[in-house]
C-alpha cells in the first residue's frame, strides 16, 4: 500500500451519478468561443482575422512567451469575431469566435510523429508544446514547460488519475475506454524522463478502473505501475500525491520537481500521447456534467470553446431551483456568475447545485474544536490563521503560521462545523501578503533608481 | 429547453460543499452521550436528580438568552451549547442541592466565564467547572452535602464519599472503605458523590460514543486517565495493595467526567495532538497531587481549571511541523 498523505477529509463522492455512464460526444456546437488565456503565464495573441477560414488543429493564438502554449480552432468554420468575451475566472478575455460549418475538415498541421517509439526528450518537449498542451486537471500550468524544467532532475514520474473532488467522473471513464492511450502516453513520459517507471496514482473508489489500467499494462508490457490509493480528499493534490506515492515531501515553497518529482494528469497525458500518435492538439476536452441542477447527468466530450449551455442542454437542462454554478469541482472549483462562459483545457467538470449543498452561517462563530488543524494536508493550523487575519496581524499569519504554504483546498472549511469561511479568508490574506511584497520591492526600486539618479 | 437567463447564481469562493457536521449537531452528540450518566443518576439518586439537572439547564439556557437580548447580540441558545452546560454543571453537583444554588452556578458559568469572554468558543475556563468552583468556594457545605446511593441505602451508614475516606490514606479507613465498597461498586456507581460522576461505566459509554463520532479524540481522556493510573499505582500509601488503590483512584471521584466531558472542552483545551497528550498528562499529574498531598479529598475540578490556564501556552509553543518543511541550518545555507 502506498504512503499516507497527512490530514484530509471524506466528502461523499457523488460520483454514481456518472461513473457507469460512457463518455459521450456531443453534437458539435454551432459555434464556439476560444479563450486565449487557457493556461498559467502569458496569453496567446490571435493569429486569425474576422472572415478567416480555420480548419479543425489550425493554430489561432500564438504563445505570449516561454510560460504558455498555443491554442487551435476546435471546429472548422468561419471566425466570427476576434474580441473580448466573458472569463470563467471572472472579468473579460480576448477570444476568438468560430462559426461552425460543420464540415469537420481537419487542419494539414496535424499529422503524427514519423517514429513516435523514438523520439528524443527534446522533441517530445517540442510536440507537447505545438499541440498547446497543459495541466488538464484545473492548474494549466503548461506542460512542455514542467517537463523540460524537469529533465533531469526528476527521478519519480506520477500520473494524477486520484480525482479525488467529488462528482467528477471524467479520468475514471478515461482509464475505463481509452486505457491504451493512458498506459502509451505514460511510456512516452517515462522514455523522456529516463526512467524504468511511472506511477499511476488512483484512489481505491476506481479499483475498476485499475484493473483495466493493470491489464493494459501486461498487454503492452509497459513501463507503468498502478498505485492504489485511500480515497481521501486532496488525494490529487500535487504535493499531497507526490506524498502519497513516493513518501518524499516538497519542500516547502519549491515545486514536485525539487523532490525529483514530476506530476501528469490523466488527461494530459492522454492529451500527449494523441499528440505524437495521431498530432492532434488540444481541441477537445472531457467534461463531467453533474450535480443536484443538473436532469441528466453525464460525462461529455466537446470542443474546447463550447458554451456551457450546450452542455446543460445536452444533460437535459438545468432544475428551475438551480443556484450556483461551479466550473470544476465542488471543492476547488470556481462559481460562475454568469452562463457567458465556454469550456476551456482545464474544465474538468460543469457542476449545478439546486439542492441544501450551500450551508452558510450569517455570523459564523470558532469553537476552537481544532478540527481544521486535524484535517489540513499541509499541516497548517487554519484556526488561528484565521485569528490572526481577522485583526489584521498578516506577519503572524506569513510568518508563525506559514499561511503562504496554504494550498487552498478547502479541507478545513469543508470540515468546520461553525462553518467559518476559512479558505476564502487565507485566499485574501494570502494576496494581502503578496500585495505588500510587491509594493515593498516596487518601493526598493523607485528609492534605487532615486539614489543613483541623485548620483549620476 | 431551460431558460438560462431566468436563473439566479450565487458566486461565493470555493469549497461549494461542506460536511453535515455543524455546532449544533456536536453538542447534541454530547448531550447524548451523558444520558447514560444522567440516567443512573436518577436510578441511583431519585427523581431529584433529573429535577436538579433540569433546573441547571433552564438556569444556563435562560442566562445565555437574557446576556445576549441585554447586551444586543444575536441569539446562540440553538447551538445546544447552553444546554450542555448546565447538563455538566447538574452532574458535577450532588443531587442534593436547592435550586437556587444551580441559579447562581448556571450565572457565574454562562456570564462571567463564557459571555463577557464573548461567548462560545472564547471562554478559557470551562464554563460548567467555573460555575462548579464558585459554588465550592461559596456554600461548601452544601455542596458536600452527598447522599447515598440506592444500592447502599440500608448497608453504609456513613454518607462519606470513597474519595473523602481514600483522602484519610490509613489502613483502617481503607478497609472501611473497601468493605463497603467493591470493585464493582465503583465501576457501576454504587457510590456516594456527584450525581454525574459515580458511574464509571456509563461515563466510558459515553465517552466511547462520542470516540466514534469523531466528536472528540482519544488523546486527552487516555493521557488523563493513563497518567492518573501510572502515578496511583506508584504512589499508593504504605500498607495499602497498589493494584486495588489504583483501581479505586481511576473509578472514584469526578476523574471519568472530568477526562472524557470536561478536559475535552474545545474551548479550553490546545487544537494540535501532541499539545492535548502534554495538557491531558499535566491534568493527572495535578489531579494525583491534589488528592494525596492537597486539602481536598477531590482535584479533577481544579486541576483542570488549572491546566485551562496553560491551553494558550500550549498552542502558542506546540506548534505541527508543517508539510515540506525546510530546516533551518539548511535555509541558512541556502543564503
Amino acid at each position: 500500500m502506498a504512503h499516507a498523505f497527512f490530514g484530509g477529509v471524506h466528502p461523499n463522492d457523488m460520483k454514481a451519478a456518472t461513473n457507469e455512464k460512457a463518455i459521450e460526444q456531443l453534437a458539435a456546437p454551432a459555434q464556439v468561443v476560444i479563450p486565449m488565456s487557457m493556461h498559467i503565464g502569458a496569453p496567446c495573441k490571435p493569429i486569425v482575422a474576422v472572415g478567416d477560414k480555420v480548419k479543425i488543429g489550425q493554430r489561432i493564438g500564438e504563445p505570449g512567451g516561454f510560460v504558455s502554449a498555443p491554442i487551435h480552432a476546435s471546429v472548422s468554420g468561419t471566425v466570427k469575431a476576434v474580441e473580448p468575451r466573458p472569463s470563467s475566472m471572472g472579468g473579460t478575455v480576448m477570444s476568438v469566435v468560430i462559426d461552425n460549418d460543420f464540415e469537420n475538415t481537419v487542419s494539414e498541421e496535424v499529422k503524427p510523429a514519423a517514429d513516435p517509439e523514438n523520439l528524443t526528450s527534446e522533441e517530445l518537449v517540442e510536440i507537447v508544446k505545438n499541440a498547446g498542451i497543459v495541466g488538464q486537471g484545473g492548474a494549466t500550468f503548461p506542460t512542455h514547460v514542467k517537463i523540460s524544467s524537469g529533465l533531469g532532475k526528476v527521478d519519480y514520474v506520477i500520473i494524477n488519475a486520484a480525482e479525488c473532488e467529488p462528482y467528477i467522473t471524467g479520468d475514471h471513464r478515461a482509464c475505463l475506454e481509452r486505457p491504451d492511450q493512458v498506459i502509451l502516453g505514460a511510456t512516452l513520459l517515462a522514455k523522456c524522463f529516463g526512467v524504468d517507471k511511472v506511477y499511476i496514482g488512483i484512489e481505491a473508489n476506481k479499483q475498476n478502473a485499475a484493473d483495466v489500467l493493470n491489464a493494459k499494462i501486461k498487454e503492452l508490457n509497459a513501463p507503468v505501475q498502478v498505485v492504489v490509493l485511500h480515497t481521501r480528499y486532496p488525494q490529487g493534490a500535487e504535493k499531497q500525491l507526490v506524498q502519497a506515492v513516493s513518501g518524499r515531501q516538497v519542500p516547502s515553497g519549491k515545486l514536485p520537481a525539487d523532490a525529483g518529482c514530476c506530476i501528469f494528469n490523466l488527461n494530459t497525458t492522454c492529451a500527449i500521447y494523441r499528440a505524437v500518435y495521431t498530432g492532434m492538439p488540444v481541441v477537445n476536452k472531457i467534461v463531467t456534467v453533474s450535480g443536484s441542477g443538473v436532469i441528466e447527468p453525464k460525462n461529455v466530450e466537446c470542443p474546447i470553446g463550447t458554451p456551457i449551455t450546450a452542455l446543460f442542454d445536452a444533460c437535459g437542462g438545468l432544475k428551475e431551483e438551480t443556484y450556483k454554478l461551479i466550473m470544476g469541482g465542488p471543492m476547488m472549483g470556481l462559481a460562475q456568475h454568469s452562463f457567458d462562459v465556454t469550456v476551456g483545457k482545464g474544465t474538468g467538470a460543469m457542476l449545478a447545485f439546486a439542492g441544501d449543498e450551500e450551508k452558510y452561517e450569517a455570523e459564523p462563530q470558532c469553537i476552537r474544536c481544532g478540527k481544521c488543524v486535524g484535517v489540513c494536508p499541509i499541516r497548517l493550523e487554519p484556526i488561528f490563521m484565521y485569528k490572526y487575519l481577522m485583526k489584521g496581524n498578516y506577519e503572524a499569519f506569513r510568518d508563525q503560521l506559514h499561511g503562504m504554504d496554504c494550498i487552498e483546498c478547502g479541507a478545513c472549511t469543508y470540515t468546520c462545523p461553525a462553518r467559518l469561511p476559512l479558505t476564502h479568508a487565507f485566499r485574501l490574506g494570502k494576496q494581502q501578503v503578496n500585495n505588500a511584497r510587491m509594493a515593498a520591492q516596487a518601493k526598493a526600486a523607485a528609492e534605487k533608481a532615486a539614489a543613483e539618479k541623485k548620483e549620476a | 429547453m431551460t431558460d438560462y437567463k431566468n436563473l439566479k447564481l450565487i458566486a461565493s469562493s470555493s469549497p461549494h460543499i461542506r460536511s453535515n457536521e455543524n455546532t449544533r449537531s456536536i453538542m447534541l452528540d454530547v448531550i447524548i452521550a451523558l444520558l447514560p450518566a444522567l440516567a443512573w443518576a436518577i436510578y441511583s439518586f431519585g427523581f431529584k436528580a433529573l429535577l436538579t439537572t433540569v433546573i441547571s439547564v433552564v438556569a444556563c439556557v435562560f442566562w445565555e438568552w437574557a446576556y445576549r437580548k441585554v447586551m444586543k447580540k444575536n441569539q446562540m441558545i440553538g447551538d445546544l451549547s447552553a444546554v450542555v452546560t448546565g447538563m455538566l454543571l447538574a452532574l458535577t453537583c450532588t443531587a442534593n442541592l436547592p435550586w437556587w444554588m444551580l441559579v447562581i452556578g448556571g450565572f457565574f458559568a454562562i456570564v462571567v466565564v463564557k459571555q463577557l469572554y464573548g461567548g462560545i468558543g472564547c471562554n478559557f475556563l470551562n464554563p460548567a467547572l467555573g460555575g462548579r468552583a464558585i459554588l465550592v468556594a461559596s456554600y461548601a457545605g452544601l455542596m458536600g452535602n452527598y447522599s447515598l446511593p440506592k444500592a447502599k441505602l440500608d448497608v453504609v451508614v456513613s454518607t462519606a464519599t470513597p474519595m473523602q475516606i481514600m483522602k484519610e490514606g490509613t489502613v483502617e479507613q481503607w478497609e472501611i472503605l473497601t468493605s463497603n465498597y467493591s470493585v464493582g461498586d465503583m465501576f457501576l456507581g454504587n457510590i456516594g458523590g456527584a450525581m454525574g460522576e459515580v458511574s464509571a461505566l456509563a461515563l466510558l459509554l459515553g465517552g466511547a460514543y462520542l470516540i466514534i463520532r469523531k466528536v472528540i479524540s482519544w488523546h486527552i481522556p487516555v493521557a488523563y486517565i493513563g497518567t492518573v493510573l501510572v502515578l496511583s499505582l506508584v504512589a499508593a500509601p504504605a500498607g495499602i495493595d497498589a493494584v486495588q488503590y489504583m483501581l479505586y483512584s481511576v473509578f472514584g471521584g469526578g476523574l471519568m467526567l472530568g477526562a472524557i466531558f470536561m478536559a475535552t472542552d474545545y474551548a479550553t483545551s490546545p487544537v494540535t495532538k501532541p499539545g492535548q497528550l502534554i495538557y491531558g498528562i499535566g491534568c493527572g499529574l495535578l489531579t494525583v497531587f491534589i488528592r494525596r498531598f492537597g486539602s481536598f479529598p477531590e482535584g479533577v475540578c481544579y486541576s483542570i481549571l488549572i491546566m485551562n490556564c496553560t491551553t494558550w501556552l500550549l498552542d502558542k509553543y506546540i506548534r505541527p511541523t508543517i508539510y515540506g518543511a525546510v530546516k533551518k541550518e539548511k535555509k541558512e545555507a541556502a543564503k
